[in-house]
């Protein structure tokens, strides 16, 4: 064997097949999965996309936004106002809607990344309070109250509901291996070598040679693009949207923040451990109501305090584990 | 005319408040460099905590601070020395992450013991009585007494941070944590001072967003918006900065209502982005951060 450097390991690779198998289970889930079952994959998806876009964005360009519900929104918009008022077909409003966003983020960062460290947080949270201030005087798109889609172009997509759900539940696969792929493939490239140089100190990056702002503004505005797809499609699935559902900072950033801290942030992996356990949580607690989001925030902390890394973070450590080949090792030398 | 007036003087009175949820925003990020995402809920925690007061000993809001004020400044103190100490370091972070943790809780806390519903205190007579400056313009008392307590407020940190022996505490681990601790100051217990006093503060505001607006569990991250923005434009790491901040974002809404009731909030965030982008350092801060 050869000296160099390597990004796979045994676990890796067996962890790549693991995926593969999984992917082709889950694309014939319509098949095996009940309506509810479908949903709640649905569910899992979205949200795995949106961390995992929050966790390249706060976990690797150290851009820690609480304001990303702005983009969620966003993409929910851009949906109903294309489909709705000039009748554009809704799938091909998605993509739409992450040009749409991408175009947006240039501004919205100009002005945000005046603020640094944690002062950018609450200047993005104000960044989205603005988006949803603005969406709710836009009186076409229904206001404060919001506005449904309408039921002819509901139809126009599939005959049946059930048709319609295998058609949201593959674009929501799709969608989310299209996205994580992406992640996946930045992240193995020379900019995804800089990404973790700045994950890991930002000085040193720096000096490296690396153009920070660049880099910074680069992942903010793809990240942007993404959380605007995720939220033209869940929107579509609601077929409804509303100022405080599509920029809510509960849905979008809390849930979205907990699940990456609490999975592992800076690792590619976290994210999926975070949804694994949000859903189990949800699934068992959400009766609770409040109580349920009280003790969702109290295991963030205690994740954040005594294990920063989060679970994966905390038992790859100890383990030296990583489920796809994304690290890269020196080895034979 | 008049009526622009009476919008400006009543705006110019609101930003007395803005500016106490903005200076014990700005104490501790001074002091510490963290920003705490839960200060709008702690600031609706207290105004409860002074419901539950006045409830129980019957007391007149304004004289319930006698007990809510060291109420939260022990909690703050606890608060820092149980849970954000553990979290202060070089990495922005974990701080931020915990308190916005701490946000949900609170929020969540908040509803399940007092419920959606949203409350008020009375002032009894003190919250509509006015001072009648010429025609057609008056100032509530109410509102009088909350802006010249916020300069109180403020003109106190001054002398707090500049002439006593705490401040000088403040001013040393701010400057250098590591050197503080070798001059022999406890920083821990100097971080837990200045979240302590930032709490006190934020009982003052607590109590008079009490008496002046309904307020319900959700309206805290509002208030941290409100303050953040009176912070930035005022200008970072200055006090006198954060009333001129709020004053400002204060008139700016006020305007904002008098034109469209919806354009209250959106006119102070318009303003807020405007100054960050064209002044930055903020209207009062010097050299840029």
């Amino acid at each position: 064997m050869s000296g160099g450097v390597t990004r796979a390991t045994r676990a890796s690779n067996i962890g790549l097949v693991l995926a593969l198998a999984c992917l082709v289970a889950l694309a014939f889930a319509p098949f095996w999965a009940g309506r509810d079952g479908m949903r709640l994959l649905i569910d899992a998806y979205l949200y795995l996309v949106l961390a995992s876009l929050w966790n390249l964005l706060a976990g690797y360009a150290g851009l820690v936004s609480v304001g990303q519900q702005a983009f969620v929104g966003l993409g929910g918009y851009v949906l109903f106002g294309l489909a709705a008022l000039a009748g554009v077909p809704p799938l091909l409003c998605i993509p739409i809607a992450g040009i749409a966003a991408a175009i947006i983020a240039i501004p919205v960062a100009a002005i945000t990344f005046r603020l640094r460290g944690a002062y950018f947080a609450i200047g993005s949270w104000v960044m989205a309070e603005v988006f949803r201030l603005v969406a709710s005087q836009i009186s076409a798109l229904g206001g404060g109250s919001g506005i449904s889609l309408p039921a002819g172009i509901v139809t126009a997509m599939a005959a049946s509901r059930h048709g319609r759900e295998i058609l949201v539940y593959w674009v929501a696969l799709g969608l989310m291996v299209a996205i994580l792929g992406g992640i996946v493939a930045l992240l193995r490239s020379r900019h995804g070598l800089a990404l973790t140089a700045l994950r890991d100190n930002e000085m040193a990056a720096r000096s490296n040679g690396i153009d920070v702002r660049r880099t910074k503004l680069v992942v903010f505005i793809l990240v942007a693009a993404g959380t605007a797809m995720a939220g033209a499609l869940i929107f579509l699935q609601r077929l409804r949207i509303s100022p405080d559902a599509g920029f809510s900072v509960n849905d979008w950033t809390a849930f979205v923040i907990f699940i990456t801290v609490i999975g592992g942030i800076g690792r590619f992996e976290g994210p999926f451990v975070g949804v694994v356990v949000f859903f189990v949580l949800r699934e068992t607690l959400a009766d609770l109501g409040s109580l349920y989001l009280m003790i969702l925030g109290a295991i963030a902390i205690l994740v954040m305090l005594k294990a920063p890394r989060g679970l994966f973070g905390f038992i790859a450590e100890r383990t030296d584990t990583q489920l796809l080949p994304l690290q890269r090792r020196v080895r034979g030398v | 005319m008049t009526a622009w007036l009476n919008t400006i003087a009543q705006g110019v009175l609101v930003g007395g408040l803005y500016a106490m949820f903005a200076a014990g925003l700005s104490l501790i990020f001074g002091v510490m460099k963290l920003v705490n995402i839960a200060h709008g809920d702690l600031i609706v925690l207290a105004a409860y905590v002074a419901l539950m007061v006045t409830d129980a000993l019957g007391l007149n809001p304004i004289l319930s601070l006698i007990v809510v004020v060291p109420v939260m400044a022990t909690v703050g103190y606890l608060l820092q020395r149980g849970l954000l100490n553990r979290a202060l370091g070089e990495d922005i972070l974990p701080p931020l992450l915990v308190t916005f943790g701490l946000s949900v809780i609170l929020q969540n806390g908040l509803l399940q013991l007092f419920s959606a519903d949203s409350r008020r205190l009375q002032a009894g007579g003190l919250d509509v009585a006015s001072v009648k400056l010429a025609e057609g313009l008056s100032l509530g008392v109410l509102p009088l007494l909350q802006f010249a307590l916020a300069v109180l407020v403020i003109a106190g940190l001054h002398w707090l941070f500049y002439h006593t022996r705490l401040g000088r505490a403040f001013r040393a681990v701010s400057d250098d944590p590591r050197v503080a601790q070798l001059m022999g100051l406890d920083n821990r217990h100097v971080f837990g001072l200045a979240m302590a006093l930032s709490l006190a503060i934020v009982a003052v505001a607590g109590v008079f967003l009490a008496v002046r607006t309904n307020f319900d569990p959700a309206t805290g991250p509002a208030r941290l918006i409100f303050g953040f923005e009176a912070v930035i434009i005022g200008g970072l790491s200055s006090l006198w900065g954060t009333l001129v901040g709020g004053i400002l974002l204060g008139v700016v809404q006020a305007i904002g209502a008098e034109i469209d009731p919806g354009w209250q909030v959106l006119a102070g965030h318009v303003a807020f982005l405007a100054v960050l982008a064209i002044r930055p350092q903020g209207l009062l801060g010097g050299a840029r951060r």
